[in-house]
C-alpha cells in the first residue's frame, strides 16, 4: 500500500462565465489503483480532467502531488509532474504520421535537427512493449482505424514514463473486442504501479478494471464507492442524484406523470 | 488490420510481466535483436522474412498513396510537362535556352513569395497582405537609397526589416488578439499598398541604379564551367551522402528502410535535372544568382519544416491546433513566427520584383503579385486547408504559371486569355485539393 496518494485534489473550483463547473471538487488517486470517475452529461468530469491536465487551470483550490502542494498552469506543468492524459477527442494532428504524433512537442533532435530514427525506434520499442500492433508508424494517423487511433493516443500518453494516466471515455468508440483488450491494457498499467483516472459512462467496464468510484453530481462531489462492496443501483442513483431526480420518479409512476 | 491495433494479450501473464516491466523502466536501453525482429528459428529464414516484410510495408505504402490520391509532386510535374509540350509545339522559341534563362529569373519574384504563403497556407491561414508588402518593401527601399542616400545594403536591410515588423504585426493581432487572418491581412493589403503609393509619391515609380547591389540580384549570371556544374554535382553528392546516412542509422537501428534503388534512382534524377538546367541555362548566359537564391531559400524552407522541430510544430497547427496546443505547443508563437516569416519573404520577393525593373513601382501592389502567389502555392500542391505542403510546390507552382504567362506572350495572346487560363489552372488545382481531403476525410475517420 502506498503511504501518501499520487495526486489529492481539494476544495477544487473552476467556473465558466454564468456556469460553476465544478464546486470544492475533493479527489485522492494513488499509485497502482484506478479511480473512475462517473457522472451525468455536464456533471464537471471533462472539466476536472482538463483542470489535472493542465489546459483548463482551476480558479481556486488546492493540488498536492506526492504530498505537497504544487500548481498546474499549463500542459507543460503537468507533463513534468509525470501526468499523461488521453482526451476523448484523442487531441491529435491528423497529418502527421504516428511518431510525430507521439513526440509531438517533445521531439528528439540533434543540434536542432529532428532525429527521425531515434524517435521511431523509441515508438517501435513502446509499441511492441505494450503488445500493440500497428502495420505502419509512418502513416498520417487520419489513415488509422478508431481503435488504432485511441491505440495510438494511449501510447503517446506513456511515452514520458507518467505515473499518473487520465483517461477521458477511452471506450466510447471501441468495439466490444477492443474495449476488452484497452482494459487489459489500463490494468497491466496499474500492476506497473501507475495511478489511473479512468473516465466512463459504461458501468461494465467500470465493474471491471476500476478499484474506487468518485462520482460527480453538477459540479461538486457526490460520493465515493468502492466498486467491490458497492451495488451498481447505489452508485447510478448517486449519479442520477437518488430520490429527488426525474428518472426515479418517471419509474415509479409512470402513468400519472404521462397523461 | 484496419480496426484491429491490438494485438490479444495473454490474461496471464506472470512470465513476461518481468521483462516488459524492465523494459518499461529503462526505455533508453535499445536491444534490436529483440525489440525489432520476430522470434525466428533460424537466422537464415530471419533474414528472409525481413526482407519480405520490407518488401511488402513500401507495397502497402504505394498502394496506401495511390488510394488516397497522395501522389506527391507527380501530378503538378505532369501538368508542367503538359504545359511545356503544349507550348513547345505551338511555338519552337518556348524551350529555347533564352525563353527558359528568362523564365527562370521571372519566377524568383513571385517564387520567394509564394514561398511564404506556403508557411501560412501549412498552418491553415492566409496571408493577403504579401502583394502590398512586396511593393511596399520596393518602396521602401527606393525612397531610402535614392531619394534619402542610403546605402544599399542598409536599405535593403530596412525594406526587409519592414515585412518582417509588418507581418510580426499580422501574426500578433491574429494570434494573441483573435482577429481572423483573412481580415488582418486584408487590412495590411489596403494599408501598406496605401504607405508604398504615399513612399512613391507623385511620380508613381523611383528608379534606381541599375549597377548596384539590388539590380544585381536578377543581372547576375554564372557563366565559369567549374562553378556551375560543380554546384550541381555538389547538390546531387550532398542528397546522396544524406539519404544512404539516413538508411545506414535506420539499418543500424534494426528498423525498416527503403530499397538502395530508391536512393539510387533518385540521386540520378536529381543530377539529370540539375546538370540539364545548367547546361540549358548556359547556352544562353549562365546560371542566374536569383535562381540560385530561390533555390536555397527553397533549400532552407524544406530543411526547417521536414527536420527541426519548430518546422514539425507549423506542420501540427494545420493538422490541428488544438491537438498541438494540448500537446504543449505554444500555439500563438508558432502563428506570430509564420506570418512574421511570410512578411519577410514577402519584402525579400518584393526587392526581386523591384529588381527586375530596376525600379520601384505600384505594380507589385496591384493584386496580381498577390494572386498569381496564392495560385502558385496551390497550384504547386500545398493543400488550402493546412498542414500538407512543401516550399517546393511554390517552385513548381510558380513554374507553370509563369509558363503559361510567357508561352502566351510568345504566341501573342492577349491578356484576357492569359487571365482566363491561369484561372482555369487555378481551379482545377482546388478541385484537387478539396477532392484530396475528402478522400482523407472520408477515410479517415472512423
Amino acid at each position: 500500500m502506498p503511504v501518501q496518494p499520487l495526486l489529492t485534489l481539494r476544495g477544487v473550483s473552476k467556473r465558466f462565465a454564468a456556469v460553476q463547473a465544478l464546486m470544492d471538487v475533493e479527489l485522492e488517486i494513488s499509485g497502482g489503483e484506478v479511480v473512475a470517475l462517473m457522472g451525468d452529461n455536464a456533471a464537471g468530469k471533462s472539466t476536472l480532467v482538463k483542470v489535472i491536465s493542465g489546459v483548463g487551470p482551476a480558479d481556486r483550490g488546492v493540488i498536492e502531488w506526492q504530498g505537497s502542494a504544487i500548481q498546474i498552469r499549463r500542459p507543460q506543468d503537468a507533463h513534468v509532474l509525470g501526468i499523461a492524459t488521453v482526451y476523448q477527442d484523442l487531441a491529435m494532428c491528423d497529418n502527421l504520421d504516428v511518431v510525430g504524433n507521439l513526440f509531438l512537442g517533445r521531439e528528439i533532435h540533434r543540434l536542432g535537427v529532428l532525429d527521425e530514427v531515434e524517435m521511431e525506434r523509441r515508438t517501435r520499442e513502446l509499441l511492441h512493449t505494450l503488445s500493440i500492433r500497428i502495420p505502419d508508424v509512418r502513416v498520417p494517423v487520419a489513415s488509422l482505424s478508431g481503435g488504432q487511433r485511441q491505440v495510438v493516443a494511449i501510447t503517446r500518453s506513456l511515452l514520458g514514463e507518467p505515473r499518473l494516466l487520465l483517461l477521458d471515455e477511452p471506450t466510447a468508440s471501441l468495439g466490444v473486442e477492443q474495449t476488452g483488450q484497452l482494459l487489459d491494457l489500463i490494468e497491466e498499467l496499474r500492476d506497473r504501479g501507475l495511478g489511473v483516472l479512468l473516465i466512463s459512462h459504461n458501468m461494465g467496464d467500470i465493474k471491471a478494471v476500476a478499484d474506487r468510484v468518485a462520482v460527480l453530481r453538477l459540479g461538486r462531489n457526490n460520493g465515493l464507492f468502492d466498486v467491490n462492496t458497492t451495488s451498481q443501483e447505489q452508485i447510478i442513483s448517486s449519479i442520477t442524484g437518488a430520490a429527488d431526480n426525474s428518472v426515479a420518479q418517471r419509474t415509479t409512476h409512470p402513468e400519472e406523470t404521462w397523461p | 488490420m484496419r480496426g484491429g491495433g491490438w494485438r490479444r494479450r495473454p490474461r496471464t501473464r506472470a512470465a513476461d510481466t518481468p521483462s516488459t516491466d524492465s523494459r518499461k523502466s529503462d526505455p533508453a536501453r535499445s536491444d534490436p535483436a529483440r525489440s525489432g525482429a520476430p522470434p525466428s528459428p533460424s537466422p537464415g529464414s530471419d533474414g528472409r522474412r525481413r526482407h519480405a516484410e520490407r518488401l511488402g510495408e513500401h507495397a502497402r505504402a504505394v498502394r496506401r498513396r495511390l488510394r488516397e490520391g497522395d501522389l506527391g509532386p507527380v501530378p503538378v510535374l505532369l501538368a508542367l510537362a503538359v504545359t511545356w509540350a503544349v507550348f513547345q509545339g505551338l511555338n519552337h522559341n518556348f524551350l529555347s535556352p533564352r525563353n527558359l534563362s528568362v523564365l527562370s529569373v521571372d519566377i524568383v519574384g513571385t517564387g520567394i513569395i509564394a514561398v511564404g504563403i506556403v508557411f501560412v497556407l501549412l498552418i491553415g491561414e492566409i496571408d493577403l497582405s504579401v502583394g502590398s508588402l512586396a511593393g511596399l518593401a520596393g518602396a521602401v527601399f527606393a525612397s531610402l537609397n535614392v531619394d534619402l542616400g542610403m546605402p544599399e545594403w542598409l536599405a535593403v536591410l530596412v525594406a526587409v526589416a519592414c515585412g518582417a515588423a509588418a507581418g510580426a504585426l499580422h501574426g500578433f493581432s491574429f494570434a494573441r488578439i483573435g482577429v481572423p487572418a483573412f481580415v488582418v491581412t486584408l487590412a495590411g493589403l489596403l494599408a501598406w499598398n496605401g504607405v508604398m503609393l504615399y513612399l512613391l509619391g507623385t511620380e508613381t515609380s523611383i528608379n534606381f541604379s541599375e549597377t548596384g547591389l539590388v539590380a544585381t540580384l536578377t543581372s547576375r549570371y554564372f557563366d565559369a564551367a567549374v562553378a556551375t556544374y560543380g554546384l550541381a554535382a555538389l547538390a546531387t553528392l550532398a542528397y546522396l551522402l544524406v539519404s544512404s546516412r539516413d538508411r545506414r542509422r535506420r539499418a543500424a537501428a534494426g528498423m525498416p528502410y527503403g530499397p538502395v534503388n530508391r536512393i539510387w534512382v533518385r540521386t540520378a534524377l536529381l543530377a539529370v535535372t540539375s546538370f540539364t538546367a545548367v547546361h540549358v541555362l548556359k547556352r544562353f548566359e549562365g546560371v542566374p544568382l536569383a535562381l540560385l537564391i530561390f533555390l536555397a531559400v527553397i533549400v532552407a524552407s524544406d530543411l526547417f519544416l521536414r527536420r527541426t522541430p519548430y518546422g514539425r510544430r507549423v506542420l501540427a497547427l494545420g493538422g490541428g491546433a488544438e491537438a498541438a496546443r494540448r500537446a504543449g505547443v505554444d500555439v500563438s508563437r508558432v502563428r506570430i513566427a509564420v506570418f512574421t516569416a511570410s512578411g519577410t519573404l514577402a519584402a525579400v520577393g518584393g526587392l526581386f520584383v523591384a529588381s527586375r525593373l530596376t525600379s520601384a513601382s505600384q505594380a507589385p501592389g496591384s493584386g496580381m503579385l498577390l494572386i498569381n502567389a496564392i495560385a502558385a502555392a496551390v497550384i504547386g500542391g500545398t493543400s488550402l486547408f493546412g498542414g500538407r505542403g512543401s516550399p517546393w510546390s511554390a517552385l513548381l507552382g510558380v513554374l507553370i504559371i509563369q509558363s503559361i504567362a510567357s508561352g502566351m506572350a510568345l504566341l501573342g495572346v492577349e491578356p484576357p486569355i492569359q487571365f482566363i487560363v491561369t484561372g482555369g489552372v487555378l481551379y482545377v488545382a482546388v478541385v484537387l485539393d478539396s477532392l484530396a481531403r475528402r478522400a482523407a476525410v472520408a477515410r479517415g475517420r472512423p
